[in-house]
């Protein structure tokens, strides 16, 4: 049984609670987490919901985050519908679990709003753990607004459970700036949001005894990882089709790379998570000012959509990446800066911008700050050659 | 040893690795590939075997038992082989070896 909302309805909601609301309407049978700032209020409403009858889901209290990933397995492996959700250091300590969960093929749901990693402490918001993720096998989404998470949770169960992908899914957004910001959101039916969702995934043991986590040796291991692959080709395809059933449902579309105003720019800025408004209000103050600017929004991380990023910068002359995490030791530090540079096949000037770091302060002004400076200097030489940390102290800017 | 162009494709095989069971896969000893017998006629009921047994597969049945020789016992040991594991440590604790491990195929 599900918390059942018996027509559409709009609520005040923040991401996190916009999650909870999502995995209350879609039948989830074991919900696992350890509570961690600031991804704590999803999995308490959860809690509320499951205490009062609800929500008929099986809640386990664990001890860590290890835990919680790996409870949320084990009902997986029986069939059972599930959910956790963590932030930051949770994140880090479920690493081994998370490959493991790939490695398995379970259809597994995660909430992350995002957090910095320590030392020192940081409790605020950065991609750094998210971006350890990255290589772990879990489809990744990223989204910008608490009515995309609701959104998105619904389309994860989706993706996650189809026959031809069943590969964990994380939905993550910024800590904070979205997990604590409250927003008007469409709550739909809950006899909607099962119809576009309903429980596929049956489990492995339905069919009598299995062995689970078996050694694969020299000879079988690669076949399995290249199992991973075609996976998350399959994952790239029916994402963008699970999206436009949503749009015909519910009347939302997102896609898996939103654009603003790239039609006829010259100059494109690539970000994810809650900075897409800022950069908006940007781009319209550079706009009338007469510069040729636009905008991307990243909305799936993995698998990358790097085609259609190719055909929206067909032209272009310099996309510039916004990265909230910093890969140390590279003279292109952001990570996903990095990502475009080595996937995009395209003559399009990358320049890595990195800003945001333990949530300091990004407003738009900052960002069209970001963008004079690039349109100042795109054509010095070695421009692309470093990032540029915008906004610490005690390093240049010429803005 | 089969080249390994001869094993199969990565879309042959089950996702993730995960395998079924050979040998009685409808029992909780899945992974058994020797069971245990034993021999009546050279059990002496020291009652060793019923004690080392880890997983309680074997069991003491009031059945009685002559021998050829004439020897009547008022007690029988038996293997419930749903849950016996085959782990051997009966045939290694029995004084007077009356138990053997035969392969399972």
């Amino acid at each position: 049984m599900t918390q059942v909302y018996k027509s559409k309805s709009l609520a005040t909601l923040s991401s996190n609670k916009a999650v909870a609301k999502a995995v209350g309407q879609l039948d989830v049978d074991v919900i696992a987490a350890y509570p961690i700032t600031p991804q704590t209020t999803i999995v308490e409403e959860l809690a509320q919901m499951v205490a009062n009858g609800e929500v008929k889901a099986q809640y386990i209290h664990v001890e860590s985050e290890h835990s919680a990933l790996s409870a949320v397995v084990g009902a997986s492996i029986a069939g059972a519908r599930t959910f956790t959700a963590t932030s930051s250091q949770g994140l880090e300590l479920m690493h081994e679990i998370l490959h493991i969960t790939s490695g398995l093929r379970l259809p597994v749901v995660m909430a992350v709003p995002t957090r910095a990693l320590s030392a020192p402490i940081s409790i605020w918001n950065d991609h750094s753990d998210i971006m350890n993720a990255r290589d772990t096998g879990w489809i990744i989404y990223f989204v910008s607004s608490a009515q995309e998470a609701y959104d998105t949770v619904i389309q994860a169960y989706r993706l996650a459970e189809d026959r031809e992908v069943l590969l964990p899914t994380i939905v993550s957004y910024d800590g904070f700036l979205m997990s604590h910001t409250y927003e008007p959101v469409v709550i739909e039916s809950s006899e909607d949001v099962i119809e576009f969702s309903p429980k596929t995934w049956k489990g492995y043991i339905e069919e009598g005894a299995v062995a689970i986590g078996t050694l694969a040796s020299p000879d079988y291991y690669y076949e399995f990882k290249y199992q991973q692959v075609e996976a998350m080709k399959n994952a790239l395809r029916k994402a963008e089709i699970i999206d436009r059933d949503f749009y015909k449902k519910f009347g939302r579309k997102y896609g898996l790379v939103e654009t603003y105003r790239t039609e006829d720019s010259e100059i494109d800025l690539l970000v994810t998570g809650s900075i897409w408004s800022s950069l908006k209000l940007a781009i319209d103050k550079a706009r009338s000012d007469g510069l040729r600017i636009g905008g991307l929004r990243l909305r799936l991380y993995r698998p990358l959509p790097i085609d259609e990023i190719e055909k929206i910068l067909a032209g272009k002359e310099v996309l510039v990446v916004i990265d909230k995490a910093i890969s140390y030791g590279l003279r292109v530090a952001g990570p996903l800066a990095n990502e475009i540079y080595t996937n995009l096949q395209s003559p399009v000037k990358i320049k890595s911008v990195v800003a945001g770091i333990g949530q300091r302060t990004v407003t738009h002004e900052d960002l069209y700050k970001v963008i004079l400076h690039v349109y100042k200097n795109k054509d010095s030489p070695g421009f692309t050659k470093h990032t540029l940390f915008y906004g610490v102290r005690g390093v240049e800017f010429d803005g | 040893m089969k080249s390994r162009e001869s094993l199969p494709s990565w879309y042959e095989l089950p996702i993730g690795g995960i395998s079924r069971p050979n040998i009685t896969p409808e029992s909780k000893a899945g992974w058994r590939f020797e069971k245990p017998v034993i021999d009546n006629e050279k059990c002496i009921r020291c009652r060793l075997c019923f004690l080392y047994c880890p997983d309680a597969a074997i069991v003491e049945s009031d059945e009685k038992y002559t021998t050829k020789t004439g020897k009547t016992y008022n007690v029988s040991y038996k293997i419930n082989y749903y849950f016996c594991k085959g782990c051997g440590i009966c045939a290694e604790e029995c004084p007077v070896k009356a138990i053997t491990m035969v392969p399972e195929v």
